[in-house]
């Protein structure tokens, strides 16, 4: 670890070393693409697009001003990754933008951080005026004649369409986070109609690394398709949750019994989410699956940014799908009809055979819904708004269909669908729940065990939450 | 779409004078520059804790920006409020790892509790209750910020009592 506010401790372990490197050795602009090229990283947003390919558009655009943008966005629900390397590493993200900016000839920077993230925004801050100060930011970059580049920190606003690039320049531009038509894409025309090059946080962190230690050394770490290591937040049922930094490749499996340690509570593994809003749910039988953008796109997930969210047993698939759509309802611009009514739609359906009012045909209704608002939705967030709905039917139908036709929910997750019964050993007849059941369902004298009367429950879940010794029985 | 922060117009009152010279500096920080319209409403909230309306003219008046820009922007970003809200503002996080670690949970025991719905202020004024995605800390999930704050592997039980001690050390 090093200390980040501190440049001199990203110094000592060869920081802006690659930096240095290309300003003593005058390494040209295209042999620095070529090196980014030949190393195979990949964007580290989601796209999982060929960084080099990017530099090299932006590059060939010609114009007396260009913008090279670092997206520090992080709206996946359930992901820290990049907040932790702003945190921990900024000057890493800082020389990879500077050295991107010099590969395409940048005249401006901007890191577009989330507002909810204050102390990456601070640490960025003091790192970004300790460039300054040495030269690494500012006039003829380490003596570079003729490089000029100053690099400044935006906040968002909250809103997670704006990770989106073009969405995103619409933004730093003051407006609504909208997203713009393509073509013309960023690399002609971005921020302020000039050509602009943005790449995801980890993308910039991974270059002065690639620079340094040369694109072969880099390409030797992952698979085939997919190289390097990636940064994965595991989150939700597991023992040991955190950030860990894997080669690509590596089988979900081992991620999450290997480094995770496996499931909290020793309960049945079911499912894990990657990709967030945008992404699916790899079941159990898929669990060797590696993690490189390949292999995960044909499982109909998608590698995302790196959250990993365990799910076990107690998991409802159904829900999952619902929380999904519930988010990405509430984020979606409006822009585009089908994405903004759409979606709006399929969260009713999701809802209702949450509440045990699904109905037949609700499958193939949502299943039609997702595919329309895929083929007509302008960005990425309505292209890929149905994927959780799509993998959770995919991979879990038997669930959806307990649900509308035996109105089971085999999870014991959604309140509305569960039974709820006093256990007769456990019940100490404390009358807490007779008291605070809305309806009066609850039949019990002091000191005696209490009764359910099933047909005048509501199934409102509030005795179960109360009782101190665990006397209600869900089933 | 959130369309649950697009508000009937007279619902917004603001029932304490506002100091509209606060903002000067912030006007001549931003007036001429483009881009401008966020970081002139974020500082707006940072000065006043909400946006109130006489600061909306008012930013519309010396820059000329159309009150309707402005308001477009305010009511797409999460981040800006139109209401005032309470001294302490709850913040459940509803990200991917809280749900699944029953955040539902927290946020019905403080609905409860605060008597108030989701985004809305209690009428002490002391709490405003808020759902956010994802405050970053999933390892800890779930969990509920109050000012700098964080509260992590919660149940519903301990948030309340959160919101109690908070009262307690208030009416003293
Ligand atoms: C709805 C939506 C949200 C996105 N959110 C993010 C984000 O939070 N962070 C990010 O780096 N990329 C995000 N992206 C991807 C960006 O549009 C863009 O592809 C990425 O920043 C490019 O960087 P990369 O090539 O380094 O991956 C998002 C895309 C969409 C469609
Ligand atoms: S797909 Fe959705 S979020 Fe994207 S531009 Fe259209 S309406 Fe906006
Ligand atoms: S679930 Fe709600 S309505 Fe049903 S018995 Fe318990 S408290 Fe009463
Ligand atoms: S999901 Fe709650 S802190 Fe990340």
């Amino acid at each position: 670890m090093i200390d980040p506010e501190v440049l001199e401790e990203y110094e000592a372990k060869d920081g802006y070393k690659a930096l240095k490197r290309i300003a003593e050795e005058k390494i040209s602009q295209e042999q620095i693409i070529q090196d980014v090229l030949d190393s195979g990283i990949r964007g580290r947003g989601g796209g999982g697009f060929p960084t080099g390919m990017k530099w090299k558009f932006a590059f060939n655009s010609k114009n007396d001003e260009k913008y090279i943008i670092c997206n520090a966005d992080e709206g996946d629900p359930g992901a820290f990754m990049d907040r932790s390397l702003l945190e921990g590493d900024p000057h890493a993200v800082i020389e990879g933008m500077v050295i991107g900016g010099y590969a395409i000839g940048a005249t401006g920077g901007v890191i577009y951080c989330r507002a909810e993230y204050p102390l990456a925004i601070k640490r960025l801050n003091i790192a970004l005026e300790q460039a300054r100060q040495k030269g690494y930011l500012g006039k003829n970059i380490c003596g570079i004649e003729g490089f000029n580049l100053d690099i400044y920190v935006k906040e968002g606003a909250g809103a997670f369409v704006c990770g989106e690039e073009t969405a995103l320049m619409a933004s730093i531009e003051g407006e609504r986070g909208m997203p713009r038509k393509r073509p013309p894409f960023p690399a002609e025309a971005g921020l302020w109609r000039k050509p602009s090059n943005i790449n995801n946080v980890e993308t910039f962190a991974n270059i002065p690394w690639i620079i340094h230690n040369g694109p072969q050394a880099y390409a030797k770490y992952g698979s085939e398709k997919s190289k390097g290591t990636k940064v994965f937040a595991i989150t939700g049922k597991i023992k040991r949750g955190g950030l860990v930094e894997v080669p690509m490749g590596m089988t979900i499996e081992d991620i999450i019994f290997k480094l995770g340690g496996g499931i909290q509570d020793d309960k049945q593994f079911k499912a894990v989410q990657l990709g967030g809003p945008s992404g699916g749910c790899i079941p159990k039988h898929l669990i060797h699956t590696e993690v490189d953008y390949d292999q995960v796109n044909a499982t109909g997930a998608i590698m995302g940014s790196g959250g990993m969210v365990v799910m076990d047993e107690t998991t409802c698939m159904v829900d999952v799908a619902r929380f999904f759509l519930d988010f990405t309802q509430k984020e979606s611009c409006g822009k585009c009809t089908f994405c903004r009514i759409g979606t709006m739609r399929m969260l009713e359906i999701l809802t209702r055979i949450t509440e045990g009012k699904g109905k037949e045909g609700d499958i193939e209704l949502l299943e039609e819904l997702a595919y329309q608002i895929k083929d007509s939705s302008l960005c990425g967030l309505g292209q890929t708004a149905p994927n959780p709905v799509l993998t959770t039917i995919k991979y879990f139908r038997h669930e959806y269909e307990a649900h509308i036709r035996d109105k089971k929910c085999p999870a014991l997750n959604c309140k509305q669908l569960l039974t709820y019964e006093v256990d007769p050993d456990k019940c100490t007849g404390c009358t807490v729940c007779a008291k605070k059941c809305p309806v009066q369902a609850i039949d019990g004298e002091r000191k005696e065990v209490h009764f359910i009367r099933q047909d005048d429950c509501i199934k409102c879940g509030d005795c179960y939450s109360r009782c101190k010794f665990d006397a209600i029985k869900l089933s | 779409m959130r369309v649950q922060r697009i508000k009937i117009e007279g619902e917004i009152t603001s029932q304490d004078q506002v100091d509209l010279s606060l903002i000067d500096p912030l006007l001549e920080k931003y007036k001429n520059k483009k881009g401008n319209i966020i970081p002139l409403l974020q500082g707006a909230q940072e000065e006043y804790g909400y946006i109130p309306r006489e600061v909306f003219q008012k930013l519309a008046n010396e820059t000329g920006i159309k009150l309707s820009d402005m308001y477009g922007v305010a009511t797409f970003y999460a981040q800006f409020r139109l209401n005032p809200v309470g001294k302490h503002i709850v913040k459940v996080c509803h990200g991917t790892a809280c749900h699944v670690q029953n955040a539902g949970a927290i946020t019905d025991a403080l609905r409860e509790t605060l008597n108030v719905e989701d985004g809305e202020t209690t009428e002490d004024g002391l709490f405003t209750l808020e759902s956010v995605a994802c405050l970053g800390c999933c390892s800890l999930a779930p969990v509920m910020m109050i000012g700098s704050e964080t509260y992590g592997k919660l149940k519903g039980s301990d948030a309340v009592k959160v919101i109690k001690e908070i009262r307690i050390k208030e009416s003293n």
